[in-house]
Formats: structure tokens, sequence, C-alpha cells
């Protein structure tokens, strides 16, 4: 059985209909690229997906959704709020409990995060700040991981070594991502996106980014 | 390698102010000294529920005449502070306004009073006069901030009038009339407060019927001073300006004469220390000076800023048990309504008229000012903040009750929550210096009981220690909102 069946005429938000006639199954266990121009819907159908997945998958929105003024520690750790108690998370607030502390240093290791866990997200840069939003990711207790372009705001080399630790972590990943050469290497399975349709949905196994030249050509609109 | 965590300068402070109140706050008398409070409380309560509304058939003419100090303060405040606010660059206008915003208006009206008697001047002055200060300075501040761009696109030669009229007036007019609307809202609670001093606003006939223990009529009265701020924005619309700015001065008993040869005495004499008016000697002015200081200044002071401290910590605990009260972000549409009720009720009810029904309830202690500057500064605060969450947006898998607010909500909102603390620090010294004339002993209790003695050269003297206090916790604010880098955009509603 999959773990997620979508049948739906159409997907919008606000009365705009930016999906439509979307047929998709996702296995357990995929790696999935969603990839196409921007405006396309690619956003739409992660949270979509996120929706119906609920509690078992952690999310990486494109806005990151962190809290500024809080420290790098605290906003990874906010990936496991809802499975702790509510004085256990007052405390941490208050002071870093040495065991969670514990717990959050391998996950900021893999993101080479390390030396900032105590500093404020809100003086960290773009890309500190993106390694941040995959850390709560990864931090998160679920098995399926949805991100909307977490590599967008990194160099090409730590674009890799945070999709090696998202892969090595989470054995479902559904990613946005509009590079292709990435997703086609990241990826085993590839969605492509056009006019609020899914227009390609492949093996990765093989691609080029050539194939994807057809999702970015001008449509007759 | 090892990594601490280190506390952050906004920690930092916290921890500070809150061990100042504290250690204020274990030297403050706090006791409740009336026998039954709980007695008194349930009378009051019952003439709550049983507002009687033809008690006196002076109320309508009281809400009119607080209406009519209100509106005509304020507008001249308007026309002043504009005109102040363009001189601002100058450094003795800044100096002047603040001074006079410095002194609260319930002073200059003490001050007016020994002038003008109950003329209507006295009112109208006492809330002109500081009100001025404080519009130069929003003002000022206002077109400081306006989009300097455009002013650089105008033909070179163009007149500094038509520079202004044409490009800043239009920029900044929108801010100035939300401006004026917020601060014709505190014109309307000044002047309720100035009836508690002997002019015939919605104060006067408050202190009579709690008094008297006519508990029905400070109900109706309430009620009615609720409903007209609460109606404001319905009923304050441009084009009427003109028709209640004159029914306001036509209403007010201009009759009341006054003496010139007073006004020139007490300017002149009266307000004159006293050794150096009996020509004593500067020995004796000293000896004077000395007294006014050690048995006055300096026990007034002291309480002034112990209650200050105590009121500012306490107002920001309440303020973050307040703002969930009306954030989208943690409350849904109907709990929202009834905490918006809540708050509108607590921050429309002047502190001191707050603090003069508790002190009714309790007796005399520092309790009933510390939870009335708390409530009503509490309230005022929660509101701003509690508007500014809704602007902002959580992502769409973060967690709910208690842990979004820990961690999603208060980190987010606590700067410009300490931003606006800060910026109200000033706001609440003035107020618990005032709280005084109540008879809890800061330093407005010695202004008014040397008013009451007639002793003007001391209420002078310490009306002018007052506002130096407030000028230095002014300074000191800013050097902290400063050093946090706190910003706020103004004490707007």
């Amino acid at each position: 059985m999959p773990l997620l069946e979508l049948r739906e005429e159409t997907v919008g938000y606000s009365g705009i209909t930016v999906l439509r006639e979307l047929e998709l199954n996702i296995e357990q266990g995929e790696r999935i690229a969603l990839v196409g121009e921007s405006g396309a819907g690619k956003s739409t159908l992660l949270n979509l997906i996120h929706t119906r997945l609920g509690e078992t998958a952690a999310l990486v929105p494109q806005e990151l959704g962190l809290v500024q003024a809080l420290s790098v520690f605290h906003n990874v750790y906010m990936g496991r709020l809802h499975q702790r108690s509510v004085w256990r998370n007052l405390r941490n607030l208050l002071k870093p409990a040495k065991a969670d502390v514990d717990l959050v240093m391998p996950v900021l290791e893999r993101l080479r995060l390390e030396d900032k866990i105590f500093t404020s997200v809100g003086e960290l840069s773009g890309g500190q700040q993106q390694r941040t939003a995959v850390g709560r990711a990864l931090f998160h207790p679920g098995d399926i991981l949805i991100a909307d372009e977490p590599v967008s705001a990194v160099d090409e080399h730590q674009a890799r070594e945070i999709l090696d630790a998202i892969t090595a972590e989470k054995p479902t990943v559904i990613l946005a991502m509009h590079d292709r050469e990435l997703a086609i290497k990241f990826a085993d399975r590839l969605i492509g996106i056009r006019d609020g349709k899914i227009a390609l949905d492949e093996a990765a196994l093989g691609m080029t980014p050539n194939d994807l030249d057809d999702l970015y050509r001008n449509s007759d609109r | 390698m090892t990594v601490r965590p280190e506390p952050s300068p906004l920690a930092r402070t916290t921890t500070t102010f809150v061990g100042i109140a504290i250690l204020c706050l274990t030297f403050a008398d706090v006791a409740i000294s009336t026998v039954d409070p709980w007695q008194e409380f349930n009378r009051m309560l019952l003439g709550l529920v049983t507002p009687d509304f033809y008690a006196t058939d002076s109320v309508a003419l009281a809400i009119a005449y607080t209406l009519a100090f209100a509106l005509l303060g304020v507008a001249l405040a308007n026309v002043m502070g504009l005109f102040l606010a363009l001189l601002f660059f100058s450094r003795i206008v800044r100096t002047g306004c603040a001074v006079v915003r410095a002194v609260h208006e319930l002073f200059w009206a003490l001050i007016f009073l020994q002038m003008f008697g109950l003329s209507p001047l006295t009112g109208v002055l006492a809330i002109a006069i500081p009100y001025s200060g404080i519009i130069a300075k929003v003002y000022a501040e206002i077109l400081e901030e306006a989009n300097p761009a455009p002013l650089k696109t105008i033909p070179a030669g163009t007149s500094r009038a038509s520079a202004f009229i044409f490009v800043r007036m239009p920029d900044v007019w929108a801010h100035f009339r939300s401006y004026s609307m917020y601060r014709l809202e505190c014109g309307i609670r000044s002047s309720a407060v100035l009836g508690f001093i002997g002019l015939p606003t919605l104060g006067f006939h408050l202190e009579t019927a709690f008094k008297e223990g006519q508990y029905s009529e400070v109900s109706a009265l309430l009620i009615l001073f609720y409903l007209v701020i609460a109606t404001m924005r319905i009923w304050m619309k441009r084009p009427l300006m003109p028709v209640y700015l004159i029914g306001a001065a036509a209403i007010l008993p201009w009759g009341v004469a006054f003496s010139f040869s007073n006004i020139g005495r007490f300017l002149t004499e009266d307000i004159v220390p006293h050794p150096l008016r009996s020509g004593a000697g500067m020995e004796a002015f000293w000896d004077w000076l000395h007294m006014m200081v050690v048995d006055q200044a300096v026990p007034g002071t002291i309480a002034t800023v112990q209650l200050t401290m105590i009121a500012l910590v306490a107002t920001g605990f309440l303020t973050i048990v307040f703002f969930p009260l009306i954030s989208p972000l943690l409350l849904g549409k109907a709990s929202r309504f009834c905490g918006h009720m809540f708050l509108v009720v607590a921050r429309s009810t002047p502190e001191y008229i707050l603090a003069f029904v508790l002190l009714q309830l309790w007796g005399p202690s520092m309790l009933p000012a510390i939870v009335a500057l708390t409530l009503h500064n509490g309230a005022i605060i929660g509101h701003l903040v509690g508007r500014y969450t809704e602007t902002v947006t959580l992502r769409q898998d973060a967690t709910t009750g208690f842990n979004r607010y820990f961690y999603e909500v208060l980190p987010r909102v606590y700067r410009p929550m300490l931003a606006l603390l800060f910026y109200r620090w000033e706001v609440i010294m003035r107020e618990t210096a005032i709280l005084g004339i109540l008879g809890i002993a800061t330093l407005g209790f010695y202004v008014d009981s040397a008013f009451a003695d007639l002793r003007f050269d001391r209420a002078m003297l310490l009306i002018g220690i007052t506002a130096l206090l407030n000028i230095g916790v002014d300074a000191i604010s800013r050097s902290v909102r400063t050093r946090l880098r706190l910003q706020t955009s103004l004490e707007q509603q």
C-alpha cells in the first residue's frame, strides 16, 4: 500500500486553482524531487502532501519558519516539542538541559553548525539559517521529510553535504529543487510540474538536465 | 569543544530589572489595612451591575465638560505641537518640550488653579501645555522618519514652505491624524481625571459619588465614559471638528473671573522661595533648601522610584499574560472578542481612577497604586503586542498550546514588547508621582500638601524635582533601548 495517494480535481487556496487533475502515489522509502518553474505549483503540492501526512512528516518551508530571537539549539529542539512535556520544554527554554543538548549536538555536527549551537538565529547568515531549519526537520522524529528548496542559500559543496545528511537520516524524502543537476543526483524519482499539472513522473536514473528542458520552455499562455 | 550558553543581553537586562523590582518590593508597604475590604467590594459590585443613569441631573453636563476640555486642549496642543515640531532642530525647543512634558497634566492643573482659579482656561491649558511637548516630539520623529527621497527631486529654489506642504505633509498627514486621534483619547482620560482636583469634569462627580457610596451612580458615569471612548472613531469625523470645537468653547463657563494681580503675584512672589522673598538672606535659603531636600524631596523620590520600578516590571509580567487574549495565533474568534472587551475597559480606565477605587477598598499603602498602574499599562502594552502578533505568520507545522506560546510567539514578541515597556517607563513614573495626590507618599503627595498649605514655593521646587526625575528616566530608558537595539514605531494605537 502506498504511503500516500492523492486524487484531486483541483488544488488551490483562497479561490485560486494552482494544481489540476492531480494523481499521485508516494511509496515508503522514495526519494522524490519536484522540479519545475517557480510559480508552477511545487510549494502548493508540498503543502498538500504535508497536510495529508500530518505529524509523521517534518517540514522545511521555503521561508524556513525560524524564531530569530531563539538560539540554534532551541530552533532545532522545536522539532520534538510535541513529544515533550510543557514543563520540560519550558525548562529548556530558560536553560538548555545537558541531556537535550547532547541529543541536538550530533544533528548540528552533521550540518557543521556545532559551534553556533547557542548563537541566536538572527545573527546567522542565510546559509546557516537554512541549515538550522534542516536541522529542525532532521531532529523531528518522523520518518518523512518534506522540504521546499532546502539548499537554495548554500554553495554546491554544502548542498551535497546537506542532502547526504537528509537521505542518511530520513527514509522518505520529498524535496522541491530548482537545481536540475542536483535533483537528478539526489532523487530516485523526478516529478515535473508545468502549468499546474504533473508533466513528468519518471525514475531519475540515467536522466540528464536537458531531459527536463520541456518543463522550463515558455508555455503559450 | 565545550560551548556553554551565554545569557543574551535581553535576558541579562530582564534579570536586572526583575531583581531591582523584587528589592523595591521587599521594602514596600503593600498591606491591606481596611477592616473588611470584601464587604465594600460586594457593595461596589452590586452598584456596578445596577447603574443609575438618573442619579444626578448633571451626568450629561459632566460628560460634555469632559469632552470640551479634551477637545480644546488637544486641538490647541496639536497646533502648538506641529509648530514646535518644525523647530525641533533647535536645542532650546527640544529642551523646553522635554521640560513641559515631564510635568504631569495634574500638576499643571494645580499650578494653573492658583493663577486662573476654576476658569476653563485652567483645564484647557493643563492639557494643552504638556501635550504640546509630547506631540512636538512625536511629530518631529514622524517627520524625521518620512521618506527623504522626494525632497531631493523638487526643483532647486523651491521655498521651504512649499516644499513642506507639497512633499512632506502628504507623506506624514495620515500618521499625524492617527496620532492625534490617540492623543484625543488620552485627552479625554486626562480631562476626566482633572475633576479630582475640582474642575467640573467626570472625575469630580466620580469622587463625590464614591465618597458618598453611591455606587450605582459611579457605575453610570463609568459606563458613559467607556461608551464615549469606545465610540470615538464613529463620532470623531473631521468635517465635524469645527462644530465640536465651537460647541466646546461655547458650553464652558468662561464667565469665571480671574484677577491679573493674582497671576502676577503668583509668578513673581508666591513661587519665590520663602527665605528669599522675606529677605532672610542666603543662609536661611540654604537651610530651607536643606529641609526641603531631606524631609520631602528625598523620601518622595525614593518612594516614586520604588513604586515605578515595581510597577514597570509587574506591567511586563501582566503584558505577557494579557496579549494572548487578543492574539489570533493563540485564541479563537469568540475568546478574542472577550479579550478585546476586557483590554478596552482596563486601558480606558485612567490609573488615577483605578488607584482611587482600590484605595477606598484596601486602605492606604502602595498596593492600590501598584495594581492600578499595572492593570492600566499592562492592558495598553498587551493590546499593542497582541495587535503586533497579527502580522506574524507561523510555519505550517508549528506546535500548539503552551508550546506554541513559549517557543513560537513569546520569543518573537519579546523584543518589541520590551521596547514598548521601556518607552512607557517615563509615563509610568509620571503617573506614579501623580498618585501621591491620593495619599501614597510619592512626590505628588508632598506637592499636593504644599499646594494645600498655600506654600507654592515648595510646590514648585518639588514639581521641578519631579520633572528632572522624569527627564532622567527618559534618558536612561533611551540608552537602554539603544544598547539593546530596541525600536518601536512610536506609542501609537
